[in-house]
């Protein structure tokens, strides 16, 4: 996964993702990801480039449980989310949707970094700086549901839950 | 080692003996969704080939975020419930019912000790029921509908210890407000908080909710209590299995809150967690007002709104916009002269459930305008307008605030 980074700051909210007010009127995501960062960072919509990746700091996702959030940052065209830390609901929520997040030191990318992930591998090349970054695989679950594509698609294909630990 | 109340929790759902950081799979009481998250779960519950959902007593749908619907668009995902609901046979709580985090309590749908999984993410609020409640997104709630079950991470705990009683004119908004101050927006990421000390058994079932609700705003999974003779009663009696944690239970951290001292509490626009005491912003000009929604929009909310505003009147200029958190809620503070009040003070009201908190429908702020809220968020553009700003408080504070046309401190009223 390879492409150019849009750097955020600390504490983005899903209401500054994408706001309650468009959120409850449709699930066509294109129509919603016009919207995206609209209060946060206006023009996002138009300068996002399919690959794109987002790049913010602490809690990244705090706020609502909307699904919406990480699937209009999906239908915009990018390809992760690097953060220092998320919200506890969009970290699930992107993984349960195929959206890799990955939990990193970011303060090795500016914006306009071209950025290149290895999930596998743990780590993320800075190809612009040549500066590596590594960081910790998914725990094992959810790295499956990130291989079938999200949580559907895992429990469409194997009937049930990824099983870890439990029964 | 003892457990905490999550980890007890986690233990019996997940049926192993299960601690902080590890991951279990683990048997759901109740699943929730509400109109903004619902649709999605449907369409996720299809893609993963469900058929018909584990257990429809366990299943319910509100709609209260957007209801009734302001949109055509809107009309469409509501129908798209109803219909699932119907066909499904979940519970269904259309328009007008009120706030799910109230319905679900209220109606009966949550007990001591339950795991409840609920689309939106102040679920969390049930923990005053002492049940283990977390917000998740569209696509878990879906796979909850199609299995009964949800893998979590057992969460490591904090304990907020609140002594003292609470002085006049404070409240639990002004701890819950206290608390997310001074842990953070990420305070308790990934964590469950639970809530002890005197003052939490002091207060009523309908203020814990309000401290338990904003477990959220610090990143918390849950918030949790203990049970007690109010819980029992607000249950209305009956066989229950509540959780207490043990003696030597680990928590990474205990915050004491002396709330005796405690003065009324604001969060600043744009954050939750940027809070002062009303005095640092009292004077601030306010165009419009709002009691109600999950974390305060209930019976002893409006009562408390109603005895700062008998026989006074909204000041010129502000709109005082009122949701109460159910119909329930609507029709006691009718029965009670509560509401009569609300209306001779010149309050608007509107339909139980969210009302403007949200951005919907209900009170969109205009450009510029300062708005004080009993609701829980505050972000910039949160209720439908960028260009305003939100301060929130208790019920007390912005009831007093809509009087005076200015943020007040609501100790002058009482």
């Amino acid at each position: 996964m390879r492409g150019r980074a849009h750097k955020l700051g600390d504490e983005i909210n899903t209401d500054y993702i994408i706001s309650g007010k468009y959120k409850f009127k449709t699930l066509d995501m294109k129509e919603l990801s016009k919207h995206i960062f609209e209060d946060l960072a206006p023009g996002f919509a138009e300068r996002v480039k399919p690959g794109d990746v987002v790049v913010a700091g602490e809690n990244f996702g705090h706020g609502s449980s909307r699904e919406q959030a990480p699937l209009v940052l999906k239908e915009a065209g990018i390809s992760c989310v690097l953060a220092k830390s998320f919200a506890r609901i969009f970290y699930r929520n992107a993984i349960n949707v195929g959206l890799p997040a990955v939990t990193c030191d970011t303060s090795l990318i500016q914006d306009g970094d071209t950025i290149e992930l290895e999930l596998e591998r743990g780590r993320v090349r800075n190809l612009t700086t040549g500066a590596i970054i590594e960081f910790k695989p998914l725990p094992p679950i959810m790295a499956r549901i990130l291989e079938e594509g999200g949580l559907a698609n895992y429990v469409r294909k194997h009937g049930d839950l990824p099983m870890e630990g439990g029964r | 080692m003892g457990k905490t109340i999550a980890e007890k929790i986690f233990s019996k759902k997940g049926h192993r003996d299960a601690t902080a950081g590890d991951i279990v799979i683990a048997d759901v009481d109740l699943l929730m969704a509400q109109d903004g998250t619902a649709p999605l779960s449907i369409r996720a519950f299809r893609e993963m080939g469900g058929q018909r959902v584990w257990d429809p007593s366990k299943v319910a749908l509100v709609l209260d975020h957007n209801a009734p619907s302001p949109s055509e668009g809107v009309s469409r995902l509501h129908a798209s419930i109803r219909e699932f609901a119907a066909e499904q046979g979940v519970h269904l709580y259309d328009v007008g019912c009120g706030v799910c985090h109230q319905l679900m309590p209220e109606q009966g749908h949550v007990r001591p000790g339950d795991l409840v999984v609920g689309a939106d993410s102040h679920t969390c609020t049930y923990g005053a029921l002492n049940a283990l409640a977390t917000g998740v997104g569209s696509t878990d709630a879906a796979a909850v509908m199609r299995t009964g079950r949800l893998w979590f991470r057992v969460p490591r705990s904090g304990r907020v210890e609140a002594n003292g009683s609470f002085p006049e004119g404070v409240y639990a908004k002004d701890l819950a407000l206290e608390v997310v101050g001074r842990l953070g927006a990420s305070g308790a990421n990934y964590m469950s908080v639970e809530f002890e000390g005197d003052a939490i058994e002091g207060i009523s079932v309908d203020a814990r909710m309000t401290i338990c609700n904003m477990g959220v705003e610090v990143g918390a999974k849950t918030a949790l209590m203990r049970f007690d003779a109010k819980t029992a009663h607000y249950l209305g009696g009956g066989e229950f299995s509540p959780v207490a944690p043990d003696p030597d239970a680990h928590y990474e951290w205990t915050e004491t809150v002396e709330v005796s001292s405690l003065e009324p509490r604001v969060s600043r626009p744009h954050r939750v967690d940027d809070v002062v005491s009303v005095g640092e912003v009292a004077g601030t000009p306010i165009n419009q007002a709002f009691i109600g929604t999950c974390t305060n929009g209930r019976l002893e909310d409006l009562e408390i709104a109603a005895r700062i505003l008998r026989g006074g009147r909204v000041h010129k200029g502000v709109r005082l916009i009122v949701a109460p958190a159910s119909r329930q809620v609507l029709r006691q503070a009718i029965d009670r002269g509560i509401f009569q009040v609300l209306l001779d003070a010149g309050a608007v009201p509107v339909t139980p459930g969210c009302g403007p908190c949200v951005g919907t429908h209900d009170g969109i702020p205009g450009d510029g305008d300062v708005v004080i809220s009993t609701a829980n968020r505050n972000f910039k553009g949160r209720m439908g307008n960028g260009l305003a700003s939100i301060y929130l408080a208790s019920p007390a504070t912005v009831a007093a605030s809509a009087l005076e046309g200015r943020i007040t401190d609501p100790r002058e009223y009482i």
